[in-house]
This record gives C-alpha cells, structure tokens and sequence, in this order.
C-alpha cells in the first residue's frame, strides 16, 4: 500500500441476517398473484410445491446466509441443496436466524397500528409467541371470511384460514391490501432483524442515534407515493427512542449507499452509532415459481430476507468499513460490465494502491443459482466474478488461464435468496466480519449493482462499492 | 443473417446492457426498433 495513504475507518459493531418463511404469501408475491388470477389452476401447482419451515432450515443456502455455514463450502456440499437437506440443521444462526410463518403473523399483527390485521382467535391463542406490545385483532373464522369477502387478504397458515389483512382506503391504491401487506411485511422483518442485533450485542436501542432504511417498498399514500421513512417506523418498533432515521433507495444498491452514509455520519461526528437496516421484499417471493413447479423442485423463493448493521467508530483489531475506498458508478461512466468493474473494484482499489488481485474476497451479486438458473437468469455471482477475473487479465495482473482459479479462490457461489436488495454485496458483509476478525482475510470488496432503469426514469445502470478490513493500524 | 429484419435487443444487467447491444447493430447497419435492458433476478 503507498505510504501517503491514511485510511478512514468506521467499525462495523455486528450484522444480523434474517429469513422469514412464508410459504403462505408465496401466493401474494407479484408474479404468482398476476399467474394465478389468469389461471387458477397454477395456484394449485404452487401449493403443491411448498415447503415446511424445517426444509427451509436445512436448505444449506439459508444455512450460508444465518451463517452456520461458510459460503465458501457450499461447492462442496451435494445438490441439488433443495434435497440434499443439512443434517442436524438449526433456525438460529451465528449472525442470523429463521423465523417460522406463524411466528411472523404474530410479529405482523402486533407491529400494526391501524387495524389492517385480524386473526382468528382460537388461532391466536394456541401461538407460543405473543408480544406483549399491542393486542392484535381478534375475530372469529366467520367474521374473518366476511372481512375476505368485502376485499381483504386471507391469510393462511397451510390451508387454515387464520387471519385477513384489510386496505386502509377504498380508493387509494397507495393503500391497498397488497400494497401495505408489502409494507409492514418490510418493517416487521427490518425490526426483527434490527432488534435481534441489539440482543446480540447486549446493546440497548436507545443507544442507536440514527436508522437507514434501504427496504425496496414504496410506503406512502396516493400524494407521495414512495414517499418513505420506513426507517423511522422500523426504529420506533425496536425501541430506538433517541433515533431518527430515513431511507435511502437506490434500487438492490440501496443496502451499499445507505452503509456509505451511515458510516460518513460516524465519520463526521454528527451520530456516534447507526444503524443500516432493511426488510424482505414480499413482492419477490416466488417470482420464478413456474420454472421451479415445471421442473419439479420446491418453490425456493419463499423467505423474506431482512439484515441490519450497526456502525460506531472504528476500534483496534476490529473489522471496519474503509470509507475512503467507497466507490460509486457515475452518471457518465456506461453501464457495460466492464466500465461497472472498471468504476467499482479497479478504480478504488488503485486509490488505496491495490490491484485486483490484492483482494481476498469479493462480495457481489450472490443470487442463488439454483433459484435462477432453472428459470433460464443464469448464473449470477460467477457472471460478475468472470467479469472481474477478465479484467485482472486485461491488466495483465493474472493469465487467462488463471481466470478460473481467480473466481475460485476470490468468489464463491451465490446462497441469497431473489430478494433484490439483499443479495446485492451486503448479505456478504457478516461472513466478512467474521472472517476478519479471526485473520482469514486481510479485506473483501462489496460491490452492488443497482438496476435504474426497471423504473423507466433513465436507461442507466448504477453501482456502489467499499473495501472492508481490520483496523490494524 | 440479419439483413432486412427489424430488431429488439433486450439487454440484461450482469450482462450486455439493451443500449449497447443496439448501438452496435445500428452501427452495422440493422434496424433496432425496440431496445430495453432488463433485471432478471
């Protein structure tokens, strides 16, 4: 490294992944929701292709992503994972855990302020969990199916109806069922995550000065539709009281800016310890359901994915985000995968006086191929990894014979869920953290891509970038 | 093999993006009359 470089460094406190299993709002994803409208039949398909929370726990992916398994064994491991099931698997993880439907339909109900979910009582009474916060609304099974008759959501646990959730207006589709069902799913899982942390930590709430929110959801009425500051609602829910928050969006880059941010607010002294947080996308669940039911495997897309982060200064030998390596795609730079490496991974490195090929681990897109490839989206991570080995040999720092041992020994196979934002580089984050921490790396670079233009706003891609390391100085 | 038909170049994020695949086959001659680039995961 030159010698004239100073790094900044924030320390990253923890990170808590979590996976919410809703096989029951599989069916209200967006993919699944338009399929089965037009055919009804495919509702019955998918149903048949769920599967239970302790599948869901074995699935050695899930088990890479709470962190009982490193990332860098899963090519070891037998596939198909969906059936080669981890033995001995368990819901609670190293940095993270599994939260089963019904647990989480309880969690819904009570992080809901306006009467938008009732659950049938008998239903209610027989859950273990039951926070003490606010009492859910209780119906009978009649009263429920009338809810569901006037437009309600049903709400199914396996083919019990327990509960309906209801739209806030009649004629705001900012308000709509689907819409808030998407929404308070985000801040309930965002929450979970959050206050999971905070446990892990023995760190009160009230501590936490300020909350990103990078969740995808638009939140707002039909006036400032996406208007926002899930992130407050998320802070309040946890008991952050002395916290504001807001969001920050960038679409699946949304997690890598709002770090950025957080860690520049450390940095500045404006807040001493922030939180980065965000919650599943429900809209995402089962999004390539078809291919999986056509080829007879188990509906994958059926968690909702959730993390949260907590950044205060820098402390020795602890893991830290390099601030002055954070890199971002401009406007004018193009959006082919080479100017994306070029901008995010070359670039900042040279500033820190490093090559390619001086990174120990590379965090990217880490889409589970075995949720894409079946539907034909390929392989993600090992895209974007062949992308930044081929640069390496464009620059003459490895062979092109050596590309394949670059992506080997740099990348790993992809283990998140569909879920947009979270594969996005960041659910690489606590692996990192725990590898720093006990010497197996010197650094990862985490690089996010964000993709612009599914909002037909502009044709242009975006990206963020950050080096992570130990502060050995 | 092109020659004569009109093109619709869809792009994909981790891959070759919709502008730049059709700013090639513009640049070869051929009509692109739909270009986008799309996310698919």
């Amino acid at each position: 490294m030159a010698k004239f470089i100073k790094p900044v460094r924030v320390g990253i406190e923890g990170v808590f992944y979590s996976l919410a299993h809703v096989p029951d709002l599989v069916r209200y994803g967006s993919k699944p929701l338009r399929e089965i409208r037009a055919n009804s039949a495919l509702g019955d398909e998918l149903h048949q292709k769920l599967r239970g929370f302790n599948a869901a726990v074995a699935y050695a992916p899930h088990q890479a992503y709470i962190g009982n398994i490193a990332p860098e064994r899963l090519s070891d491991l037998p596939k198909p994972w969906y059936d080669k099931l981890i033995e001995g698997a368990t819901f609670q993880g190293r940095f993270g855990d599994l939260v089963e439907q019904n647990r989480f339909y309880v969690l819904l109900a009570a992080a809901d302020q306006f009467d938008l979910v009732s659950l049938e009582n008998g239903w209610f009474h027989d859950q273990d969990t039951q926070p003490n916060v606010r009492g859910p609304k209780l119906h009978s099974t009649t009263e429920i199916q009338a809810l569901c008759d006037k437009g309600a959501l049903p709400l199914y646990s396996g083919e019990r109806l327990i509960g309906a959730f209801e739209a806030a207006h009649p004629e705001d589709a900012s308000l709509a069922a689907e819409v808030l069902l998407e929404n308070l799913a985000a801040k309930v899982t965002a929450a979970h995550s959050l206050r999971a942390l905070c446990k892990q930590l023995d760190l009160d709430p009230g501590e936490i000065d300020f909350v990103f929110s990078c969740s995808e959801e638009a939140v707002g009425d039909r006036y400032n539709r996406g208007g926002g500051n899930l992130a407050k609602a998320i802070a309040e829910q946890v008991g952050c009281i002395k916290a504001s928050g807001c969001d920050v969006k960038a679409f699946c880059a949304g997690p890598m800016y709002a770090v950025v941010q957080a860690a520049s607010l450390v940095q500045s002294g404006v807040a001493k310890r922030v939180a980065v947080v965000a919650g599943g996308s429900l809209a995402k669940l089962g999004m390539k359901f078809e291919s999986h039911v056509k080829k007879n495997m188990p509906v994958l897309e059926d968690v909702l994915g959730s993390f949260a982060v907590i950044l205060s200064a820098a402390k020795p030998g602890e893991p830290c985000v390099r601030l002055d390596s954070a890199a971002f795609h401009p406007v004018g730079a193009g959006a082919s995968p080479q100017a994306m490496a070029e901008n995010l991974a070359e670039k900042p490195l040279a500033k820190l006086g490093m090559k390619l090929t001086d990174v120990d681990r590379y965090g990217v897109e880490l889409h589970n191929p075995e949720i894409t490839v079946p539907s034909g989206s390929g392989d993600v991570p090992r895209t974007n990894y062949l992308t930044l080995a081929a640069l390496a040999v464009m620059r003459g720092q490895i062979a092109k014979a050596e590309m394949e041992d670059f992506v080997h020994t740099r990348g790993m196979l992809g283990y998140a869920p569909t879920q947009g934002h979270i594969p996005s580089a960041i659910v690489y984050l606590g692996h990192a953290v725990e590898r720093l921490r006990a010497k197996q790396i010197r650094h990862a670079l985490l690089i996010a891509k964000g993709s612009l233009f599914l909002g037909r706003m502009t044709q242009l891609s975006d990206g963020c970038s950050f080096l992570v390391d130990r502060n050995d100085a | 093999m092109l020659k004569g038909k009109k093109i619709i170049a869809i792009g994909e994020r981790d891959g070759v993006p919709g502008p730049v695949i059709a700013e090639c086959l513009q640049g070869a001659g051929y009509e692109v009359v739909f270009q986008a680039t799309e996310c698919f995961v």
